[in-house]
């Protein structure tokens, strides 16, 4: 009876290594070709990296790898080396990723825009605004609730730098109209409907959302929010691990014509989510 | 008391079996006081090889405690116990084997809790396989093999305890009330199969408040009272005549208190 | 909301037409969960044994902090684990970050307290019954740890289940580790989380039923196997 014990573990030992080494199956495929991008939550919940990344894969046959969380913890993770491509929208942190050495070059890939969506009751009467300073001082005045995603994402940084341009500390108002999530864009949006507030968002995001409820948009087309892209490659000099070759041909793709060409065509509801304006011949 | 104590171990060491046997085991001093309590009180005893020593005494008085100390399931507090000639330890503790009260069957078959005994003792192979089939057929539970052993009844569930504890094939065997919650025919199955182990030589130690199984098992009784050898001798001296005061109590149906100055009669409920 | 119903039916009929990308996210979260509580068995049930059936100096303290770390919050386990796997940490160089095998270390992590804390108890209490009878037959360490684990299989197999529930259900620690990397790291948790940061609510909903699903098939296999175990008095 003790053989059957020990046959039994023996058994169970066998089924673990059999199922770890099933689990690490992709790691030993060292053949397959693939890079990891950090990227931001917008460019996946939007459904872009969707469209581009099986165009990409069958003219190169490299396999990208996104990991979508927020800017500031994509340019950190990137920061560590564990990622070989960067792909974000907060342009200052970007120059300065590059300028610490740990990215090789930075290049402007498109834009979209920020947008800040609100219920129909419009609280601070803002609806159709196209100024948004004044926007967000109707706000603060009617101190109707906004949620923000207070996670130093790209777009709260953007978020942040509007308030300051408009005069408001909204620390000051934290926890009482101004409620910040710490979270991503789309729990902040589930969040901030749930709660009848104004938020900002990317309109990428906003029109691939699937919670939108009665929500409209109430304040656009202003060009302080302008939302630009970047991509760079992770500098392999301070990163050994990365895989430069493989990363500079997605960063060379995403910025040639033809990758541009592919972000112009991505299209949600027939609307145009990203705006490709990488500076041609670069 | 202190003399009453004195005299009837004097007494037990005075009463030599006609031929006597080898000691096997002996208890010198043996108590056991957690925290301070004397639960077992200064016990000398003498084990003869090939004999059946009944223990008595009310619940209570120690017996069952005495059998772990003397089985070495529990340190004494002061005192030893000698296992032929030399200090109790784990080898003494795999030449004797111990029946409880209530049966501990493992969770397994009928079968498999015989295998178990005999291979945590190194015995395999067809050995082991004749052994189990001698102890299923010793206890006649060879129909139910393949059983789960907790689902046995109490007798059955004693009979395979029996069985498991004889497989090992012990000099001395340890029984602690092992017939306390069966029924008569049950109970006369137990008392077989012990006389059969005691024919083939096993010396038996068992506990008992039975005065009748007393009388057709032991050859020799040990009465305790509070943690105390009150009186040792022939089964048949000391049930007919005893010559303790709490023995004499006990086997007359009488309450025996001790803390007080003079034995105390009570008529029992 | 209205319309959860049709998006359940879609999502179940994704399964029984054996919708490639749902199949391999519910094979991916059974090969992390069920690797994760093998090895976390195969760790936490010897521990638990251990001190279960024996008695030392610190084992208190050590029943103690099995307990605790049973509530190790998810998130914290992955930033260790993402910390120690990071290019930039110490085994870096095993480049395991954002693969399975990353999450199957961080569920490791969570699932093995669970199951030495609960085989502890379980030992302990059936260690009571059987402890006079094994010192009687001279039951050494191993064998007395190897038959109480054995004799306590099926109350094991719920230990492994709790595991199994606290694994297959968590997010936060994967979903850093993992990156939720499409067709390499994405399971039904991560993808619940994505669905529902996308404001697909009816379709991150409908995942969960799935999950919950797999959750009480496990379940009931188990307790099926258990019941029979108890009509043999067996557990």
């Amino acid at each position: 009876m003790f053989r059957r014990q020990f046959l039994s573990l023996a058994l169970a030992g066998t089924l673990a290594a059999t199922l770890a080494a099933g689990g690490s199956a992709p790691v030993s495929a060292a053949d397959e070709k693939f890079i990891v991008v950090q990227s931001t939550t917008s460019t996946q919940n939007s459904g872009l990296f969707d469209h581009l990344l099986p165009i990409f894969k069958d003219k190169t046959g490299i396999d990208v790898r996104v990991v979508a969380v927020g800017t500031g913890q994509a340019i950190r993770n990137a920061a560590n080396g564990d990622g070989d491509v960067l792909f974000v929208h907060a342009r200052p942190a970007e120059e300065k990723f590059v300028a610490a050495g740990d990215g090789v070059k930075r290049h402007d890939v498109m834009y979209n825009d920020f947008v800040i969506v609100g219920p129909p009751s419009d609280p601070a009467g803002i609806a159709g605004s196209s100024d948004v300073v004044d926007a967000l001082t109707r706000i603060a005045a009617a101190k109707a609730p906004f949620a923000s995603r207070g996670d130093d994402s790209g777009t709260n940084k953007a978020e942040l730098r509007l308030w300051k341009e408009a005069g408001i500390d909204v620390g000051a108002a934290s926890g009482d109209w101004y409620r910040e999530t710490g979270s991503g864009m789309g729990a902040t949006l589930n969040t901030g409907t749930g709660m009848g507030a104004y938020i900002m968002t990317d309109r990428a995001t906003w029109i691939a959302f699937g919670n939108k409820g009665d929500y409209t948009i109430a304040v656009q087309g202003d060009n302080r929010m302008f939302n630009q892209y970047g991509i760079i490659l992770v500098n392999a000099e301070k990163h050994p691990n990365v895989k430069s070759e493989l990363g500079q041909t997605f960063v060379d793709w995403v910025i040639s014509e033809e990758g541009q060409a592919a972000i112009a065509n991505y299209k949600v509801d027939g609307q145009q989510l990203f705006f490709p304006n990488a500076p041609a011949g670069s | 008391m202190p003399d009453v104590c004195l005299k009837t171990i004097e007494g037990g060491r005075a009463t030599p079996a006609s031929a006597p046997a080898p000691l096997l085991m002996q208890a010198r001093g043996v108590s056991f006081r957690p925290q301070g309590k004397p639960l077992v009180d200064g016990i000398d005893l003498d084990i003869r090889e090939g004999r059946r020593l009944i223990v008595m005494g009310s619940n209570g008085a120690g017996k069952s405690l005495l059998m772990r100390l003397l089985h070495g399931l529990i340190a004494p507090t002061s005192g030893e116990v000698v296992w032929r000639g030399k200090p109790l330890d784990r080898a003494a503790m795999r030449e004797q084997a111990m029946v409880f009260q209530r049966p501990v069957m493992l969770r397994r078959s009928v079968i498999a809790n015989l295998q178990f005994a005999l291979a945590v003792r190194g015995i395999g192979g067809a050995e082991r396989r004749r052994r189990v089939e001698e102890a299923l057929e010793q206890a006649r539970l060879g129909d139910l093999a393949k059983r789960p052993a907790r689902v046995l009844s109490g007798g059955e569930q004693q009979r395979l305890a029996l069985a498991r504890a004889l497989a090992c094939t012990p000099r001395l065997l340890f029984l602690d009330e092992p017939t306390a919650s069966l029924d008569p025919a049950s109970t006369l199955a137990i008392e077989n199969l012990i006389s059969t182990a005691h024919a083939r030589g096993i010396t038996i130690v068992m506990i008992t408040h039975d005065k009748g199984q007393a009388r057709r098992l032991g050859d020799d009784i040990a009465f305790l009272h509070a943690g105390r050898l009150v009186e040792t001798g022939p089964a048949a001296r000391v049930l007919e005549t005893p010559s303790s005061g709490a023995a004499r109590a006990w086997l007359e149906g009488r309450l025996y208190l001790d803390d007080l100055s003079s034995p105390h009669t009570s008529p029992t409920p | 909301m209205q319309d959860f119903a049709t998006t359940l039916g879609n999502a179940i009929g994704l399964i029984l037409l054996g919708d490639a990308d749902l199949i391999e996210i519910i094979a991916l979260s059974l090969r992390v969960t069920l690797s994760a509580v093998v090895i976390a068995c195969l760790i936490g049930l010897p521990l638990g044994a251990l001190v279960g059936a024996f008695r030392f100096p610190g084992r208190a303290a050590v029943t103690v902090l099995l307990n605790a770390l049973m509530g190790l919050p998810p998130v914290v386990v992955g930033l260790v684990v993402y910390l120690m796997l990071s290019a930039a940490g110490p085994l870096g160089p095993l480049r395991l970050l954002y693969t399975p095998t990353a999450m199957i270390i961080a569920q490791t992590i969570l699932v093995t307290p669970i199951v030495a804390a609960l085989t502890r108890q379980v030992i302990e209490d059936l260690h009571s019954e059987y402890a006079e009878q094994f010192a009687s037959l001279g039951v050494g360490p191993l064998d007395r740890v190897a038959a109480l684990l054995w004799d306590a299989r099926y109350s094991l197999l719920t230990v492994a289940l709790a595991g199994f529930g606290r694994a297959v259900a968590e997010v936060g620690a994967v979903i850093i580790v993992g990156g939720n990397i499409n067709h390499v790291t994405r399971v039904m948790t991560t993808t619940i989380a994505l669905e529902t940061s996308k404001g697909n609510l009816e379709l991150a909903l409908a995942l969960g039923v799935v999950l919950l699903a797999i959750a009480v098939i496990v379940n009931a296999a188990v307790m099926a196997l258990r019941a029979s175990a108890v009509r043999s008095a067996y557990a």
